[in-house]
């Protein structure tokens, strides 16, 4: 019931987010049910982006409940600057810092899923590839000139872009990024990354909206009971209107 | 009834018209027995209005109204305050479902010439009511803080600032700023939690001491008043009270059903309801690269984008609103029901429809040739349905309508 109420609207929100690059989204296939996807996401997540952006509306301690991770386990693997465990997900780097050091502030990551999307997301996550003309040697094919350096290099090792030739309306020939391949193999094959930013962007998706997790299994209920009230309703109506002709 | 509480009702009755009241509006308020589910808007309209302020006070308790802190509140809201993120949904999801039953409740109006000569109070009361749930809308819709809320305020309150030599200042008036800031957010805050929400219960209050006043028309258009048994009740009206309350509830059931669908599946409605953009904080120094509305402003948006000129789109504008005031002026159609109206009238209500959702679309869109294109042609549909209405209204009617409900 409930796979179906939400397929029913993903078929009514098809256009729900506007590209910002010109490339195809991948689909991250975000499943909140998972649980293990979601720690190994959050393990990801503390590595690899919480150094230099924050998740200032996540606090540790709700992460632990929601991902059921004993709270011991969580300050020693994954809080490393002293925080305490209903803290939130802070970070120490000034913002003038940032700055001066990527030419602008790293957004604060809470509320990313919701305003990019997952699949955006997934598909970022995806997409850098060697380019000498950016400041750390990368770019990125769906966020052109992106700030941000490959901070998940050792994992993924690095893309390079195959190029092919297009003949534009006007018959001039240009050279375009037809794909990306890889160029210097990283601690992970292509299978594992993949898995391991479905399990990042599960964490962020989570992260964005924790209450997810409750409202879903909540909503089944709530709607048995107005269906059940829906029935008691129409067959009292029934009877009140039985002598009106 | 029990000796104890008849005799407190009695006390009551000599000191408050509780009795009269109750019989009045509920008990001996006789409906026509023939309403269909075109009715139902009307009493959700009401308990969506009554989920808005409930929610709404609840909202207030945690939210605060400060530049610095609002769209943190928010998130505090939805991830910190026990069944916050319950009340959040309600709400939001609350201020389009206000819409789509107010839009409905609207159309039911137009179909069955609820509006027509005895109701056109109650038609201009109900569309008092709808300009101030829009400005409602408006203003609730800033105080997020989010992208969209920032830029959208920016964009509909610089659409003052087009009116010749007093439009400047009067957006800095309503601003209190030369840019939305936090003094707007402030104002806007009182403005939505109780300015607005006062003048809408009052106007609801009248728009149904009219309606009880000249008695509630029907599907087929009859005049139940017309006819009436010894005692003066009307032989095709029934007792609101138990007949339509328990009725009502049936509607209520089926809209809590699909309301509860969306708040717990599907909060954002894919973008319509909650948009994207307005995940991120309010950032004066970085537009969006598409500005849009929320859905429900959309068909008038379209109408402003259509025309070329700035200050002529907001007249138009405003002139879309303006010109449903003057509905019942301009129909003059003698039958109410539009069972009994002529071909050239339902065509155009057809054509109506189809024009008014359409604009709703583009609005919503980016600008494009094709778009500016239809937004226009809708445009002009919209507008000739209303200004040629007196000539076209009254071509082909029924020569024959139903004196009583149950005629055949």
């Amino acid at each position: 019931m409930k796979k179906f109420i939400i397929a029913l609207f993903m078929l009514l929100s098809t256009q729900a987010f506007a590209s910002s690059g010109s490339i195809h989204l991948e689909e991250a296939n975000v499943d909140l049910s998972d649980q293990a996807s979601l720690q190994r996401g959050a393990k990801y997540f503390v590595n690899y982006c919480l150094s230099c952006h924050s998740a200032k509306h996540l606090r540790y301690s709700r992460m632990a409940q929601d991902l059921a991770i004993p709270p011991e386990l969580v300050a020693e693997n994954l809080m490393f600057t002293g925080e305490k465990i209903f803290d939130s997900m802070t970070i120490t780097m000034r913002p003038e810092d940032a700055v001066n050091w990527f030419g602008v502030n790293p957004p604060d990551l809470s509320l990313i899923a919701r305003s990019r999307g997952s699949d955006w997301l997934y598909t970022y996550l995806k997409s850098f590839y060697i380019d000498d003309s950016r400041p750390f040697g990368v770019n990125n094919l769906l966020f052109p000139d992106v700030g941000m350096p490959h901070v998940l290099a050792d994992l993924q090792g690095l893309q390079r872009a195959v190029y092919k030739d297009v003949e534009d309306s006007e018959g001039n020939v240009r050279s375009v990024i037809a794909g990306l391949e890889i160029a210097q193999a990283g601690r992970m094959n292509t299978v594992e990354y993949d898995q391991a930013m479905h399990d990042l962007v599960n964490f962020m998706t989570y992260m964005g909206e924790p209450a997810k997790l409750e409202r879903e299994s909540l909503g089944g209920k709530v709607l048995a009971f107005i269906f059940l009230m829906i029935v008691i309703f129409y067959f009292l109506k029934k009877e009140y209107w039985k002598d009106i002709h | 009834m029990s000796g104890m509480l008849k005799n407190a009702l009695g006390w009551m009755d000599d000191r408050f018209p509780l009795s009269k009241v109750w019989n009045e509006h509920l008990a001996e308020y006789y409906a026509p027995k023939n309403f269909n589910w075109m009715y139902y808007f009307g009493s959700l309209a009401m308990l969506v209005l009554v989920n808005q302020i409930i929610t709404g006070i609840f909202l207030t308790i945690h939210y605060k109204p400060d530049a610095k802190l609002a769209f943190d509140s928010v998130e505090y809201i939805m991830r910190d305050v026990e069944w916050g993120w319950l009340i959040r949904y309600m709400h939001s999801t609350g201020a389009s479902a206000f819409f789509v039953v107010v839009y409905l409740h609207m159309f039911r109006g137009l179909i069955y010439g609820s509006f027509k000569k005895p109701r056109e109070l109650v038609w201009v009361f109900g569309m008092i009511i709808y300009v101030a749930l829009m400005a409602e809308a408006f203003m609730g819709y800033l105080l997020p803080w989010g992208q969209m809320s920032y830029w959208g305020a920016q964009v509909i309150v610089s659409l003052f600032g087009a009116i010749p030599y007093v439009g400047e200042d009067l957006a800095l008036w309503l601003r209190g700023d030369y840019v939305i800031s936090d003094a707007t957010l402030n104002r806007f805050f009182a403005f939505h939690v109780i300015a607005i929400p006062l003048v809408l219960v009052i106007l609801v209050f009248m728009h149904i001491v009219a309606l009880h006043a000249v008695g509630s028309n029907n599907p087929e258009g009859i005049e139940i008043k017309k006819h009436k048994d010894e005692k003066g009740i009307p032989l095709d009206g029934i007792p609101f009270h138990p007949y339509y309350s328990v009725k009502d509830l049936v509607g209520v059931a089926v809209f809590l059903f699909i309301f509860a669908l969306i708040i717990f599946y599907m909060p954002e409605m894919g973008g319509y309801f909650l948009e994207h953009a307005n995940f991120v904080p309010a950032n004066p120094l970085k537009t969006p690269d598409h500005i849009a509305p929320v859905w429900y402003f959309t068909p008038f948006y379209a109408v402003l984008r259509a025309v070329p000129d700035k200050f002529l789109g907001v007249v138009a504008m405003g002139a879309a609103i303006v010109v449903l005031f003057l509905l019942p002026w301009l129909d003059r159609g003698v039958n109410k029901s539009i069972r009994y109206r002529g071909p050239v009238f339902k065509a155009a209500i057809v054509a109506f429809v189809i024009s008014f959702v359409g604009l709703g679309y583009f609005g919503m869109q980016p600008v494009t040739p094709v778009g500016t294109f239809f937004s226009r042609f809708f445009s002009v549909i919209y507008f000739a349905f209303f200004l040629l209405m007196p000539f076209y209204s009254n071509i082909g009617q029924d020569e024959y309508v139903p004196e009583r409900v149950d005629e055949k």
